[in-house]
């Protein structure tokens, strides 16, 4: 299926948010989780399926004023 | 002493963590203002990025409180989702809630900004709203659930400094009891203090600071401000006069001719 992740097309087989967050090499207890423009809590990941066209965004901490 | 919602602070100098030369002079910086609170933001995370992480640690390894922003948004449903992002990364329901309706001047949308501040105040945040200094927009905050508010003084990184004193003394003396964060637009120290003999309670500050030549020296000139500004407050100033007064006694004065 087709995810756009953080403005980025990618092509997947995977459907679950926290396997997807794995195998792209995301990790760290400071990441946080949108799918379609709805906050996906850390405790919600293993459970979230994904469909084709999801809009995700993986968001961390960054400098800010 | 100051309290934010219910949590007493000692520091009146809030600080942003953004722009400075690296991680290192950003730590000095926070340790030499004494700040305990500082500003946070969230952004997009690079596949196998860890640059989040490392921030993040520098940041605990400060003890100071975040308050995370919600820099950049520009609708209120925008501002809303990344606030709750920020509750889920930084673990506070303290937010700086900012919804930007102008590229130019970074003026906050004051519209979108009640309407944000009012669904957040619901879902249990503590907002922290950038707003103006619009007295009418002040008390639709206040209705919406806000218990501080942060205006500007003038555009956010412009150092100009506070561009309507009138405005700025008009909202201390309509807003009494509620605490008053100058956020944006200072660039000198002398500014802080300016703000702060009005009364006001604290001053956020970001790029005065680390766009300095010395970021952790301006960082404490800031603070000695801040201090000095409210402590002349808490003093008691004189009112300009517009005739000079004698400050040597004339009583008893020697009379020569």
């Amino acid at each position: 299926m087709k995810l756009t992740i953080n403005g980025e097309d990618h092509q997947t087989d995977i459907s679950v948010l926290s396997d997807l967050l794995v195998s792209l090499d995301y990790e760290g207890d400071w990441l946080a989780t949108a799918v379609n423009g709805e906050l996906v809590h850390r405790e919600e990941r293993p459970g979230f399926t994904l469909s084709d066209r999801d809009r995700i965004e993986i968001l961390s901490p960054m400098q800010g004023g | 002493m100051l309290t934010l919602y219910g949590t007493p602070v000692t520091s009146r100098l809030l600080l942003g963590t953004s722009r400075y030369p690296s991680p290192s002079i950003l730590g000095d910086a926070i340790r030499r203002s004494k700040t305990e609170i500082v500003t946070v933001s969230l952004r997009r995370e690079t596949a196998g990025g860890k640059t989040g992480g490392a921030f993040f640690e520098l940041i605990r390894s400060l003890d100071v409180r975040v308050l995370p922003n919600t820099a950049g948004c520009h609708t209120a449903k925008e501002a809303v989702l990344t606030a709750k992002m920020a509750r889920e990364v930084f673990a506070t329901n303290w937010i700086k809630l900012e919804v930007i309706g102008n590229q130019d001047t970074l003026q906050p949308d004051v519209f979108a900004l009640v309407e944000a501040a009012k669904i957040l105040s619901e879902d249990g945040f503590e907002v922290f709203p950038y707003t103006t200094d619009d007295l009418v927009v002040a008390e639709r905050l206040l209705d919406a659930g806000c218990k501080v508010l942060m205006p500007w003084c003038a555009p956010i990184g412009s150092a100009m400094g506070p561009v309507n004193l009138q405005a700025l003394r008009s909202m201390r003396g309509h807003f009494p009891d509620i605490p008053l964060i100058v956020d944006a637009g200072i660039g000198r120290p002398s500014h802080a203090a300016t703000v702060m003999e009005l009364g006001f309670d604290a001053v956020l500050l970001n790029t005065a600071v680390a766009g300095a030549s010395d970021p952790a020296a301006m960082a404490e000139a800031f603070a000695k401000a801040i201090d000095a500004g409210h402590m002349a407050y808490e003093a008691g100033m004189l009112e300009p006069r517009d005739m000079a007064v004698p400050s040597t006694p004339v009583i008893g004065k020697a009379v020569f001719a």
